[in-house]
């Protein structure tokens, strides 16, 4: 977070509002302590600085370890907001990686996010999002802090007593940024070698402990060092004379390697052993084994005893040490818990037919929640671009939990622009090895240890819950990536249309062509490939920035969280965004937290998903044949636009197992977004591959006011839409107005050519659009309001209804054209979202009479090397109905490019294709990639 | 540097074993095929003379012994990894005893000798196979769960994957290692069926080269110094569309091995030997 700038900040704001209150331990200055300014590192850094060696700092209480449970809780009267109003303030003791206690005092109401940060600030950590908090919970395992919710629902009972730990094992640490975060990491997997947690052989542990050695003590020097050095050090769960002396024969070898040095061999080595990084839980067969599974006198019956291994690339079972399956993230299509058990339904293999659902059976319920949340998490984490936002507070079902951080990518790209100077810290010796907890082995009860006695606590009753992460969009990635290889030329058109209907012609089709090299593609992509993933990742937050940015300024305030929602759920949204409201449904009391921000439209998320909700019904039924949608996808979200409508879309397993046969029409929307999402960051990062972008200029442009006097309604059966995917126009809308009004209207695809010439030569792999129109296969997701009345039947059989927005007659025409042009265009990615609601929900019009809110949509496409967002928002005002249309046109390109040239052209064509816009606002923004000193790695 | 996991396919030694007379008649077989004994001992000898001579490896021979019909096929009772030499316990009873002479010689190697001692526990080193990042090793009438158990345990650092061996005697009857994440497999059904679980198992990423033969897709790899890439592989006799497929690879230094009689004991490539890596330091 620390790089990000702009885009985040406000994302954070909600948060530091809560957290401005809080007290600090003495020697912490609010201000420096304080994200909430986007956060400038030159500007934290000084703060930050003084606190580099955290370890001795605070408290020496070394000997207290995490897991006493002497009392450290304590409420102090010293907060100056005591007399305020009565704050009540808890004491956290956080154990840092190098064994040490940071204890803090902070506000009883925090959120996790804050406790965090705060020791992150303390450790002068920025890559932070490898990283995470744990406590213990009532059966003493080990639990990750959620960011997003407050300490005290966490902590239940005890004290405050946390660990600070790596969460997330960077496949590739060389990767990483700054070699203090490297250093942090080593800390963690000497702590994992120390307590047996990563097992290694003798040599490893040779190899590893040398390492170690170098890194904490320097040069090997015999008089200096004494000559029973080494045996202060741990290196190993049993650790001999033997092996210290062969480490100390290694540790000679190394003269004149620097600290960062030895870490970074140390890292080199621990990552290749087959446990770094396996998040280890114990559970046990249920049901029929896959497949694949290697099975040996006939263990395939139930209660099999085996491990489940979480990981950067997927799942893996152990049966004792050994592998006897493993599930790569793109493998599992559905990962769910119910009760104590724990189920992943499989892709099928290559000759089968059908999904396979292996279920595992967990301690109890918690051990089967909190493994779940390990795999979303580190499925988000590692696999997809950016986070899935959270299910929406009125979902019933299920839980509300998805990973609200940064996903490695993110991560990549925002700690590549970390340009401070490599900041001084002391390695703090050999201090937990002498006192360490790892020694008397008691505190690091891992979760395997213990987990197997099944305490029965089940304290969360409500666990009968089934709640799924959709892994489904594995399959859009795969098939993103599969188009991205071959779309080019030939693919062009179906490639630009990533409706829904053709992602699921296509997913057969990867589904049958699916195999090994879709595993290689894949970790290539997250894993391990270098540079690729930061670069795209980045193009598209800028993106998202300008998008956001956009948002927010042509709207009032209130406007501006009703866009933020819906940017929240847009493709290429800025991950920070989802940050603030992460639920857990299945606790308690969770709810009202959940939308601190968002409450002002009450109606509003349901809007959202009620769009999302009649995609789902229009890709179903377009694609089965159009048949008329049954089951829970086929209740008329207009008749019921209540809770229980909105539950049923949620994907639980039932409603999915319902579904099973068309498997592939269970893409929700968000996977499509996704997808869509993935497409474009995949062409983008292609594109950046090849060219050496220096310079990046967008051009934001922003056509305001055209009125619109006449509406006419047109209908288009989806069958039109079906006959012309090219056109793929298909926007299906709602009836949406209270009485007669009637106001359907037409998804307007407002079309904004960018003509953009690409001199580069080095581009020339990517067939760029010399003249790349835009915008073509916009889908519209639509709702209608609450309160609106569900007459229309046309809507109520789910007939979609098109409807023209006859603004200039000359502007259809073009619009036409436009289409035309569309078949030869190679790669266009369009995404578009209806909201329509009515002014029932009041108070966001903050600003003068803004009439009656008909409907509002936002278009974004993108092309390799534009950006449109199109903005329409439909008012009535006394009967006149008024559409404003708002264009941002980003053009991203090269220094190459004549910038002056792109933006003339960008007006000029705008001015053309709507005559009576005109431009309000011209943004020129460079960016000029930095390539720090240590960028190379 | 010390680096871990480096150096795949690099050997100083070999551990072989002289064919016993009582191979042609007692030594365990899956067919009921003639061996002829005398051209048996021939094709062993060629065997080691171009590991001794052609690679310039340290051979270690160990004695003969009538009592042990199948002690030629050494792979079965050692599985070397490293500086670590895990001494096996052959799933066929009749070749416990094998181990003994090979774990003398390994401790002589000054290698960490790592017994399987659980008498639950069978493996024979034929059903091993190491792919220089991780351990396959394939369930079958010889090798059992436990076993493979133990050797996870003696290899910590390797993730240790089983496959179910439906067909043929070992794991190793229808696939080796040609090359650093090159895996050679036959191209029965069995055999690509195995090839796949393994690519789902692994981590790691494979290329993978079929041959027609299941048989002849156990060879044996190296990289030596002044030598390159070495491929010891079937001949041209015994598997001539096999052998087309080696001939592609053109980064190897190929060299076709007669196995025309040990096979009809079962007994492929990999078997007569184990390889060694012993650094000269530390």
């Amino acid at each position: 977070m620390t790089t990000e700038s702009g885009a985040d900040s406000e994302a954070k704001q909600q948060q530091q509002q809560q957290q401005e209150e809080s007290t600090e331990t003495p020697r912490e200055n609010p201000k420096a302590a304080e994200p909430a300014t986007p956060p400038n590192q030159l500007e934290q850094l000084p703060a930050a600085v003084g606190h580099s060696t955290p370890a001795r700092k605070e408290q020496e209480t070394q000997e207290d370890d995490q897991d006493s449970r002497q009392s450290s809780t304590s409420r102090l009267s010293r907060s100056p907001l005591k007399g305020v109003k009565k704050v009540k303030i808890m004491q956290c003791k956080v154990t840092l990686l190098d064994g040490s206690d940071y204890t803090l005092n902070v506000e009883k109401r925090v959120k996790g996010q804050f406790l965090f940060d705060k020791v992150c600030d303390h450790l002068n950590l920025l890559e932070k999002d490898y990283f995470g908090i744990t406590y213990r919970d009532v059966e003493k395992q080990k639990n990750w802090l959620d960011p997003t919710k407050d300490l005290k629902k966490q902590i239940r009972t005890g004290p405050w007593n946390f660990a600070f730990n790596v969460k997330f094992y960077p496949p590739d640490p060389s990767q990483l940024t700054e070699d203090i975060t490297r250093y942090y990491l080593c800390l963690q997997l000497r702590d994992d070698v120390v307590s047996g947690r990563l097992p290694c052989s003798f040599a490893t542990h040779t190899v590893l402990g040398s390492y170690t050695a170098q890194s904490e003590l320097g040069d090997f020097d015999p008089e200096e060092l004494g000559s029973d050095y080494i045996s202060e050090l741990r290196f190993a769960p049993n650790q001999t004379k033997e092996l210290e002396e062969k480490v100390m024969e290694l540790h000679k070898t190394y003269k004149g390697m620097t600290p960062a040095e030895a870490e970074m061999h140390f890292l080199e080595n621990a990552k290749k052993l087959s446990m770094y990084g396996v998040d280890l839980h114990h559970a046990k067969l249920v049901g029929r084994l896959y497949q694949g599974l290697a099975r040996a006198e006939g263990e395939d019956s139930e209660g099999v005893e085996i491990m489940l291994g979480v990981c950067a690339s997927g799942l893996l079972i152990y049966r004792d040490r050994l592998r006897i399956n493993r599930f790569a993230w793109p493998k599992i299509l559905k990962i769910s818990y119910k009760r104590n058990n724990f189920y992943i339904k499989i892709r099928p293999g290559e000759f089968e037919q059908f999904e396979s659902t292996i279920g595992f059976k967990l301690p109890n319920h918690r051990a089967a929640k909190r493994l779940w949340k390990v795999c979303v998490e580190h499925h988000t984490f590692f696999r997809l671009v950016s986070p899935e936002a959270p299910p929406k507070k009125f979902l019933t079902l299920g839980s509300k939990f998805r990973y609200s951080g940064r996903t490695q990518a993110q991560t990549r790209r925002a700690s590549s622009q970390i340009i401070r100077p490599a900041p001084f810290f002391e390695r703090s010796a050999s201090k937990r090895y002498n006192m360490s907890r790892s020694l008397d082995g008691a505190p690091i009860t891992e979760n395997h240890e213990t987990l197997m006695k099944d305490s029965g606590i089940a304290a969360n009753a409500r666990g009968d819950i089934i709640t799924t992460v959709t892994t489904e969009k594995k399959a859009e990635e795969e098939k993103a990536e599969r188009e991205d290889a071959r779309a080019e030329t030939t693919e062009a058109a179906a490639a630009g249309t990533l409706t829904p209907l053709r992602q699921e012609a296509k997913c057969s089709v990867v589904r049958r062509v699916k195999g090994e090299n879709v595993f290689v593609k894949h970790s290539n992509l997250m894993l391990e490939d270098t540079e690729p993933p930061t670069v795209m990742v980045k193009h598209q937050t800028n993106i998202n920035e300008l998008k956001r940015s956009f948002l927010e300024t042509d709207t009032g305030v209130p406007g501006l969280t009703e866009w933020e929602r819906r940017l929240s759920s847009s493709p290429a949204r800025s991950p920070r965004m989802d940050e603030p409201p992460m639920i857990e449904p299945l606790d308690l009391q969770d709810e009202e937290d959940q939308e601190p921000t968002r409450d002002e439209t009450k109606a509003e998320p349901k809007a959202t998903e009620a769009a999302k909700y009649l995609l789902n019904c229009t890709a179903d039924s377009t694609l089965v044949d159009r048949a008329p949608p049954t089951g829970p996808k086929g209740i008329s979200p207009l008749g019921t636009l209540d809770d229980d409508v909105f539950s049923a879309e949620e994907k639980t397993p039932d409603s999915q197992e319902e579904f099973s046969e068309k498997s592939a029409a269970r893409m929700s929307p968000g996977s499509v977004r996704e997808e869509v999402s993935q497409a474009i960051t995949d062409k983008r990062g292609m594109l950046i591959i090849l060219k050496e972008a220096e310079v990046e200029t967008e051009v934001k442009e922003e056509v305001e006011k055209l009125p619109i006097t006449k509406m006419e309604a047109l209908l288009e059966d989806v069958s039109q839409v079906k006959g012309s995917p090219k056109k793929a126009m298909a926007s299906w809308v709602s009836e949406v107005a209270r009485a007669e009004e009637s106001e359907v209207f037409r998804v307007l695809t407002e079309e904004v050519t960018k003509t953009f010439e690409q001199p580069k030569p080095d581009m020339a792999p990517i067939t760029l659009s010399e003249t790349a129109p835009l915008a073509v296969s916009t889908l519209g997701w639509v709702s209608s309001s609450v309160t609106s009345e569900k007459a229309s039947p046309d809507s109520e059989q789910k007939k979609p209804v098109a409807m023209e927005m006859d603004t200039a007659p000359e502007e259809s025409a073009r619009m036409e054209e436009d289409v035309v042009c569309t078949k030869e265009m190679p790669v266009v990615h369009t995404e578009t979202k209806t909201i329509t609601y009515e002014s029932g929900v009041g108070d966001m019009n903050g600003d003068t009479d803004p009439g009656v809110l008909l409907s509002a949509q936002t278009i974004t496409s993108e092309t390799t090397s534009t950006t449109t967002t199109t903005h329409i928002t439909k008012t009535v005002k006394g009967g006149i109905s008024e559409t404003r249309i708002e264009k941002r046109i980003v053009i991203t390109g090269d220094s190459d490019i004549d910038h002056d040239e792109a933006l003339a052209q960008a007006i000029k064509e705008a001015k053309e294709q709507h005559p009576d816009m005109s431009v309000t606002k011209v943004v020129v923004h460079k960016e000029t990639e930095i390539t720090p000193e240590e960028g190379e790695d | 540097m010390a680096g871990l996991m480096a150096g795949f396919g690099c050997y100083t030694h070999a551990i072989v074993r002289e064919v016993p007379t009582s191979l042609a008649k007692e030594a365990l077989r899956t067919s009921q095929a003639e061996v002829d004994s005398t051209k048996a001992q021939k094709e062993h000898d060629a065997y080691v003379h171009v590991l001794r001579t052609t690679l310039g490896l340290e051979i270690v021979e160990l004695p003969v012994d009538e009592t042990l019909p199948d002690s030629v096929f050494v792979e079965d009772a050692a599985v070397v990894c490293g500086d670590t030499a895990l001494i096996t316990r052959p799933g066929a009873e009749s070749r416990r005893r094998e181990t003994e002479a090979m774990k003398g010689a390994l401790k002589d190697l000054n290698l960490n000798i790592v017994e399987m001692i659980d008498e639950n526990a069978t493996l024979d080193g034929g059903d091993v196979l190491f792919t220089g990042r991780e351990f396959f090793v394939g369930l079958s009438k010889r090798t059992n769960q436990r076993g493979a158990e133990i050797l996870a345990d003696a290899f910590k650092d390797y993730a240790v994957s089983t496959v179910p061996v439906v067909e043929g005697l070992h794991l190793k009857s229808f696939c080796s290692m040609g090359g650093p994440g090159l895996i050679i497999i036959g191209s029965s059904e069995p055999a690509q069926k195995a090839l796949k679980i393994m690519q789902q198992m692994s981590d790691h990423r494979y290329d993978k080269l079929t041959v027609p033969d299941d048989l002849a897709a156990n060879c044996i790899y190296m990289n030596l110094p002044n030598k390159g890439q070495v491929l010891l592989h079937c001949t041209e006799e015994e598997y001539p569309e096999s052998v087309k497929v080696y001939d592609k690879l053109k980064d190897h230094m190929l060299i076709p091995v007669s196995n025309s009689e040990k096979v009809r004991v079962d007994g492929a490539l990999t078997c007569c030997s184990v390889l060694i890596n012993k650094k000269s330091n530390h």
